[in-house]
């Protein structure tokens, strides 16, 4: 059992200590959006927020999250607003197939918060996820437009 | 196609219900009596004809046969629709009838395959004539009611207007009695240079899902009561499993069965899917290896090199004149020998299907880039036939090739075969999907040319050793055993013609087909007979003594279509002018999937060993284009996906398998390495070229190329890792 605080509700669910995050918000909450890609936190598509900060979920422990704040892309938004980041993403049509996206927003989401106008530096430095579809000039150019909005 | 059609089952009345899955995927057809009958959405909403749905509140549903993986036809198959059907956009949905309905309707919606570049060019006939078809129903119904000549009345954005009266009404107000209409015989297609829809940048009808994780993909279906199963294949190709030992892991948390899958796998069925994947860990299996567990990378590559002697057979793709003789009787001649190894697609959604199997029906729920491939495999793995078998399509979490292949749909209806009644979804692990990928396959090529005393090339000798898809995945396409596929970039003719003249010219392939299973992975043959010839022009033109572009520019004059897109690039990216300080540059061009592609960049080289990519100009000639925003996420996309494979890339084999065995050892380009593609788009029109997979053929050489500009240092080897090339 672990009781975890995700999207600003408190959840009880019969895993193991040891099961990673993402597969108790996954199969145990039933909140899909956050992605598998690699269960190694190579990729990213698991991004979701802890407190406030990006984290791969793949590799963090349901134990590890027990207590904190957890924020996953069914949570971005406020309400029946998009997050900035969302409204950015569809505005520049980012997403191709789209599995990736859900990480990327995460990231970028945790970016923006702690840097609002971030450079093309502060973007390499901080977005290291994997699009195999080869999203990246979309992506750079939504951040742009957010941070000059 | 399908040869598990039964004639006996056409027009019969079923309605599918897939509530419980996705919206938007809900189709029914209600064919109770003789004709005319109307056929009708799950909604109830009349069917204009086949390709197009009007609901009573003017909503119009486009339905598309072909799978969207990211590429973006579905978005662009509904403008191709739209703009015949002359609809209100803002009104547009779509939706993808299932693979089932379609053979019980006679294949009333063509080909679902989505491969090859040809979601849009395969299909933009018929489904235009879709369009133009149901607005002149929808006309005709307006005309009928009204009681004017139908001449009389003109269609835009859902509304019919009278002209002479000015009356109008709605296709939503009309389709009920439209759908009654005998469709017309004839249609005309508008000249593209009319398109108002179809030809712009519009948005994708598939993005804000996307951005809530709201779109369901292959592994985000849930069905009730569905259980969860993991799998493992004998890491060696062609091995068996010999035993398990499933007393072992009983007792573990979750786990609900264990079986085996055909006679190379063992599967964990688990309420979870995490449980099942830890249980399968836990779980001693025996493999039967076989012989191939001998094969490694070394002894593929020396099998390969002994195909490249000249004394060994070989198929002939191309030839013109006598290149061994002019070769044997030049005033000089270089040669080069290049490789290309194995790449996995590495979707970033592993391979994964949901499959319900009862003694009276199967369906399976996954994403495919082939649903009637699917279907046949459903039908294959439960033994159940057509009217019973079914499968819904879901968005695919990337595709490149490897979901036209249907390996995890027999394996997840195999399982659920073993527990029916139980619907049961099958994931691999993303260690399974890099050891049992259907691999980009491995090549090399030697390649001699020879010159005239001015330095004029006479002749050329293309030889490639290695691998043919077609060998293993459609033997029934090989021609006198010839795999005509092996040619793409450097054929003849057709859909991927060499783009030279050279007057003495040998292009053939010997074929070796080791034990690691092929696939088509995104470009295809295109992506090392590209590098491969793009480079050794490259060469030739060094060894002439004069400049890359105007080498080739010399062998085009009468390849104007080849020419044109790289004329294209050479000019954007200023090939007249110095680079900047430090900057170097390259160029290739190829045709393929019926385009014409070209690319450029400009790189720097740090200690001979590191590379910062500045700059990539891309051209391409696709004859028409669709939707240009797409196109150009295509082409920067086949950059990406290029370049990855050339600096991350290469599955090496040890042992008879796979050593990659997620992204930390299989890695993928980020952001911080990509520059921005700049795309140029020269559609000349008169053709329908494909745009998703040509372009990945110049990524690369345009790349090697510049490093040869910037290091005097020729790279024959992919991928760069292996040599201690890294992005800077």
């Amino acid at each position: 059992m672990a009781n975890l605080t995700i999207n600003g509700k408190s959840i009880t669910v019969d895993v193991e200590p040891d099961t990673p995050l993402l597969w108790a918000i996954r199969e145990n909450v039933g909140l899909t959006g956050t992605k598998y890609g690699c269960g190694i936190a190579q990729c990213g598509a698991c991004t979701v927020h802890i407190d406030g900060v990006a984290a791969r979920s793949c590799g963090v422990a349901v134990s590890e999250a027990e207590g904190k704040q957890i924020t996953t892309i069914e949570g971005l938004a406020s309400g029946a607003t998009l997050h900035k980041v969302q409204q950015a993403w569809i505005a520049h049509d980012v997403p191709q197939c789209g599995y990736c996206q859900s990480g990327m927003i995460m990231a970028v989401a945790a970016l923006l918060k702690e840097k609002p106008k971030p450079t093309d530096a502060d973007i390499d430095e901080a977005i290291t996820n994997i699009c195999r579809c080869g999203t990246f000039q979309q992506v750079r150019e939504a951040i742009h437009t957010i941070a000059n909005a | 196609m399908n040869k598990y059609v039964s004639p006996a089952m056409n027009r019969r009345a079923f309605v599918i219900g897939t509530a419980a899955v996705s919206a938007g995927l809900a189709l029914g057809l209600d064919i109770p009596f003789g004709r005319p009958a109307v056929v009708r959405a799950a909604d109830g909403s009349p069917e204009v004809n086949a390709w197009v749905v009007v609901r009573p509140d003017d909503t119009v549903v486009i339905r598309i046969a072909r799978s969207e993986m990211g590429q973006g036809s579905l978005t662009g198959l509904a403008q191709l629709v739209a703009e015949e059907l002359e609809c209100d956009w803002s009104k547009v949905t779509t939706e993808y009838p299932t693979p089932g309905q379609s053979v019980a309707r006679k294949r009333v919606w063509g080909d679902f395959s989505t491969g090859g570049s040809r979601g849009i060019r395969s299909s933009q006939d018929y489904v235009r004539k879709g369009g133009a078809t149901a607005r002149m129903m929808l006309i005709q119904a307006a005309a009928n009611e009204w009681k004017v000549p139908a001449s009389e009345c003109t269609a835009a954005k859902s509304v019919i207007t009278h002209t002479p009266s000015g009356r109008t009404t709605t296709y939503g107000k009309v389709a009920e009695a439209a759908a009654k209409l005998t469709p017309p015989a004839e249609v005309k297609l508008k000249d593209p240079k009319d398109w108002t829809i179809a030809g712009k940048g519009v948005s994708r009808l598939d993005t804000a899902d996307k951005t809530t994780g709201a779109m369901t993909y292959g592994i985000d279906v849930k069905l009730p009561g569905m259980l969860n199963a993991a799998i493992k294949d004998c890491p060696v190709f062609g091995g068996k499993v010999k035993s398990f030992d499933e007393a072992k892991i009983a007792g573990m948390k979750g786990v609900k069965k264990v079986v085996r899958v055909g006679d190379s796998a063992v599967a964990v069925v688990a309420d979870t899917w995490w449980h099942a994947k830890t249980a399968l860990e836990a779980l001693p299996i025996v493999w039967d290896e076989g012989d191939n567990a001998k094969v490694s990378s070394e002894s593929i590559a020396k099998w390969l090199a002994e195909g490249l002697d000249n004394e060994q057979p070989a198929y002939v793709g191309n030839k013109n004149g006598d290149a061994k003789a002019a070769i044997a009787g030049a005033a000089k001649k270089i040669e080069a020998v290049y490789n290309y190894p194995y790449q996995n697609h590495a979707t970033m959604e592993p391979m994964n299907a949901t499959a319900l199997y009862t003694a009276d029906k199967c369906e399976v729920w996954c994403g495919t880039q082939n649903g009637e491939a699917a279907f046949a495999a459903v039908l294959e793995a439960s033994g159940l036939p057509a009217e019973k078998c079914d499968v819904h399509k879901l968005m695919l979490g990337g595709g490149f090739g490897r979901r036209g292949q249907t390996d995890y749909v027999r394996q997840a209806v195999a399982i659920a075969r073993q527990m029916p009644g139980t619907p049961i979804k099958l994931l691999w692990s993303r260690e399974e999907d890099m050891a049992h990928g259907r691999y980009h396959p491995i090549t090399q090529c030697k390649m001699t040319g020879a010159f005239d005393a001015d330095n004029n090339l006479v002749a050329l000798h293309y030889r490639l050793s290695g691998q043919s898809i077609l060998f293993s995945l459609r033997p029934e396409a090989l021609q006198n055993g010839m795999d005509p596929a092996a040619f793409q970039g450097v054929a003849q003719s057709g859909e991927a013609a060499f783009g030279y003249s050279v007057p003495n010219l040998l292009i053939e392939h010997a074929m070796r087909n080791p034990h690691v299973p092929p696939g088509f992975w995104r470009g295809v043959n295109v992506n090392h007979n590209a590098i491969y010839m793009e480079c050794f022009m490259d060469e030739l033109a060094h060894a002439a003594g004069q400049d890359p572009l105007e080498f080739r520019r010399k062998l085009m004059g009468s390849h104007p279509k080849h020419l044109a897109v790289l004329n294209a690039v050479a000019g954007k990216i200023g090939w007249s002018k110095p680079a900047p300080q430090g900057v170097y540059r390259g160029i290739a061009q190829v045709m393929g999937y019926g385009s014409y592609v070209a690319g450029a960049a400009e790189i720097s080289v740090t200690d001979g060993s590191k590379i910062k990519v500045h700059r990539i100009v891309a051209s391409t000639d696709p004859g028409y284009v669709v939707n240009p925003a797409q196109v150009e996420r295509q082409i920067a996309g086949s950059f990406v996906f290029g370049l990855s494979a050339l600096f991350y890339g290469g599955c090496t084999v040890k042992d008879g398998r796979i050593e990659q065995s997620n992204f930390d050892t299989y890695n993928s380009m980020r952001i911080n390495e990509m520059p921005k593609v700049e795309a140029v788009m020269v559609p000349s029109g008169g053709f329908w070229g494909g745009v998703g997979e040509p372009t990945i053929g110049v990524a690369a050489p345009a790349v090697l190329n510049a490093y040869f500009a910037a290091t005097g240092k020729r790279i024959r080897s992919v991928p760069l890792r292996d040599q201690n090339i890294s992005f800077a």
